[in-house]
């Protein structure tokens, strides 16, 4: 699976920084993210992985005292222009959260409660499969089939993230962000996640965050380092953890600092 | 703190540990058993004193409906008192002299009128025959017959007289003496006569007052919260805003009483003594101590929940409606209960536009005149007639038993909506 030139970009950020207030938590990011691709961030804790993804779909607008500057684009189109309608945004990217953050409704709604914002199903049949297929790829069906109605919180820690993953791809979105998808899996399910992600490729953008780097380089494309608020490289994971141009990438990838 | 290697040293920090520990338990013990005590005795004498007011004594005489006092044409005019007398001096021949009779008939409540002609009305078949019916004995009487009023004493010391005591030591040798549930407590709007005083009125007065009080209250109250928590921007002014809605909170409610005098009924032109402007100047009162609970139960949502709506393309508005609202309910309700029930039991703000008033029709809408349950309680205890003080206690223990109801139906609430996450 090496990276294919054919692959078109899909997401164009440019210059992009982030303030918390007065602390600045991305100094400048240049990163394109192609699409049918798994592009995985990686980098020590608190670089700012989780802020980039987060302006992807536009969270930080909620974050009091949060700043953006700089461009994203999505197929060409400024992410933070005006014209843009966040919900819409947000329906057409996907996010699973670091923390898994299920609604207190039941297993069910969780699923359902996109699709039916977003007036996906026209029947409770079509909603029904919708539901059952999200969580069949989510590898989370067999374990909740016969308790659909039981609250989404009663699940364990590793099947609540599961479930919202399920929750995240049932509106179908174009690009799905997963932040530390598989942190509270067992290899099992974190197998199935791995899968997902690869069907997914085919049809949208991934960008995940990771801090295993099996399994950044398992299912990875192209693989971008993070360090303190910079990227420091970006290439094709192949290139990157075999033969890492920088002297940082290759100390925190051989478990040197990090 | 290093812990000492000596064991034996060891065991003494131990053993102290577990002394202060369990001194700790018993101060905390003992501090609730005082409080509970003292509101057992609290309650309990209340409770107590309250009793009296629940019972009535009633004397069964034989009623002659044939002479000339009943008017058929007009039943509610006709001298109904004059047969409840007539009837009770049948069975004391001997009286004659004027005041003797006027004495006599003293004994009788004149809510005895009322007997006869509720009973002739409800059974117009009787007329022109000659009923046996209980009939309300005054209120000197009836405390005299409880105990309140002690028969021992001197007669210059009791109001009841000792002409009176053998008149009713007759009727009770006779047998005729009854003692009934006091049902006029809760049927009757209030009177000058303690055993025909009812909470009926001041009932209904405080169920307009505080509807009136809700329907302002409560959509405003929650509004303003959601902006305040949900939407507005956290800066400067909004900042303001919460300190002043926390300093509204503390405002004394008499304040609020001025507020409404000046504002509903001398400016807006609003009628006195009604349960529209009771209720509005309540709902002045109530709105901060629905907004804070109703912010704080904004606040205790995890602000992972909203991220998750928002994360699957879930609007502003839908976020709130679908998933923070739901959430917040049962800390809304609460609140706004608990706020309902202080506001039910406020008398302050309500004596500044006059609802503190002797109002005996049952007010019929918001505009009608109408006092509340606490002020009817204050009302009565300024009266000087002995059976006013067991009806005064009467009026706490309802008035009580409605905030413990209300206080409940907040408890369900919670318990019912209450999701975890
Ligand atoms: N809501 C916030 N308010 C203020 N500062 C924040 C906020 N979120 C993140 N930061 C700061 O921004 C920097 C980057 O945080 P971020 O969450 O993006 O790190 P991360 O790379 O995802 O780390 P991890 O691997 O631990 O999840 C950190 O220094 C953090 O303290
Ligand atoms: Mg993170």
């Amino acid at each position: 699976m090496s990276d294919n030139p054919q692959n078109k970009v899909k997401i164009e950020a440019r210059d992009v920084q982030v303030f918390y207030g007065e602390a600045q938590a991305l100094h400048g990011i240049d990163l394109d993210l192609n699409a049918n691709e798994v592009t995985a961030l990686i980098g020590p804790s608190g670089c700012g992985k989780s802020t980039f993804l987060r302006c992807i779909n536009r969270m930080n607008d909620v974050i009091d005292g949060c700043r953006v500057a700089g461009t994203i684009t999505i197929d060409g189109q400024d992410v933070y222009s005006p014209e843009i309608d966040v919900v819409e945004l947000r329906a057409r990217v996907g996010m699973v959260f670091q923390k898994p953050n299920p609604f207190p409704k039941s297993i069910y709604d969780n699923v359902a409660y996109g699709p039916r914002i977003h007036g996906l199903a026209q029947s409770r049949e079509q909603l029904d499969h919708i539901v059952e297929s999200s969580l069949k790829r989510a590898g989370l069906w067999a374990e909740v089939r016969d308790r659909l109605s039981a609250s989404g919180t009663s699940l364990s820690g590793g099947q609540q993230q599961r479930l919202c993953i399920a929750r995240a791809i049932a509106v179908s979105p174009d690009v799905v962000l997963m932040d530390e998808p598989c942190s509270a899996l067992d290899p099992i399910a974190t197998a199935v996640i791995e899968e997902l992600m690869e069907e997914l490729r085919k049809d949208y953008t991934i960008v995940i965050v990771t801090h295993s780097m099996q399994q950044a380089a398992r299912i990875s494309q192209r693989t971008a380092y993070f360090h303190l608020g910079n990227v420091v490289e970006h290439g094709a994971t192949q290139q990157i953890f075999t033969n890492p141009k920088n002297q940082q990438t290759e100390a925190y990838i051989s478990g040197k600092i990090g | 703190m290093t812990e000492p290697s000596n064991p034996s040293a060891r065991k003494a920090q131990l053993a102290k540990r577990y002394r202060a520990e369990r001194r700790f338990r018993a101060y905390g013990i003992a501090a609730i058993s005082t409080a509970g005590l003292i509101l057992f005795f609290l309650m309990g004498s209340i409770l107590l004193s309250s009793l009296p007011a629940f019972t009535q004594h009633y004397v069964t005489l034989d009623i002659d409906i044939t002479e000339r006092h009943v008017d058929t044409q007009d039943l509610a005019n006709s001298d109904w008192r004059a047969l409840a007398r007539n009837a009770l001096r049948a069975q004391f021949p001997e009286v004659s002299g004027r005041k003797e009779k006027r004495a006599l008939g003293k004994l009788l409540s004149i809510g005895s009128s009322d007997d006869v002609r509720d009973y002739v009305t409800a059974n117009p078949s009787s007329l022109g025959t000659s009923i046996r019916l209980p009939l309300t004995l005054s209120d000197d009487i009836d405390l005299l017959l409880k105990g309140v009023i002690d028969r021992d004493l001197p007669e210059n010391e009791r109001v009841v007289s000792n002409q009176d005591l053998a008149w009713l030591d007759r009727l009770l040798d006779e047998d005729r003496i009854s003692r009934q549930f006091a049902t006029r407590i809760f049927t009757n709007g209030d009177s000058r006569e303690p055993e025909l005083a009812g909470l009926r009125g001041a009932l209904v007065g405080s169920l307009w007052t505080l509807l009136v009080t809700l329907l302002a209250s409560f959509p405003l109250g929650v509004m303003a919260a959601i902006y305040l928590e949900e939407i507005a921007p956290k800066n400067r002014l909004t900042q303001i805003i919460e300190v002043n809605i926390n300093n509204l909170a503390a405002v004394p409610s008499i304040v609020f009483g001025l507020l409404g005098l000046a504002v509903f009924i001398n400016f807006f032109g609003m009628p006195r003594s009604a349960p529209l402007v009771g209720g509005l100047v309540l709902a002045l009162m109530t709105l901060p101590r629905i907004i804070i609970p109703t912010r704080a139960a904004f606040a205790a949502i995890p602000p992972s929940i909203r991220e998750a709506a928002m994360g699957v393309g879930a609007s502003r508005l839908q976020v709130i409606m679908h998933h923070v609202l739901p959430l917040a309910m049962p800390g809304i309700l609460t609140g706004t209960i608990i706020g309902l029930a202080q506001a039910a039991g406020e008398t302050a703000p309500l004596l500044m536009i006059g609802m503190m008033a002797f109002i005996v029709d049952l007010p019929t809408d918001v505009t009608a005149k109408a006092t509340v349950l606490p002020a009817q309680i204050y009302m009565w205890a300024n009266n000087p007639e002995r059976a006013f003080m067991a009806r005064t206690s009467a009026g706490i223990v309802v008035l009580l038993s409605l905030l413990l109801m209300v206080n409940a139906t907040a408890i369900y609430f919670r318990k019912r909506f209450e999701k975890r996450w």
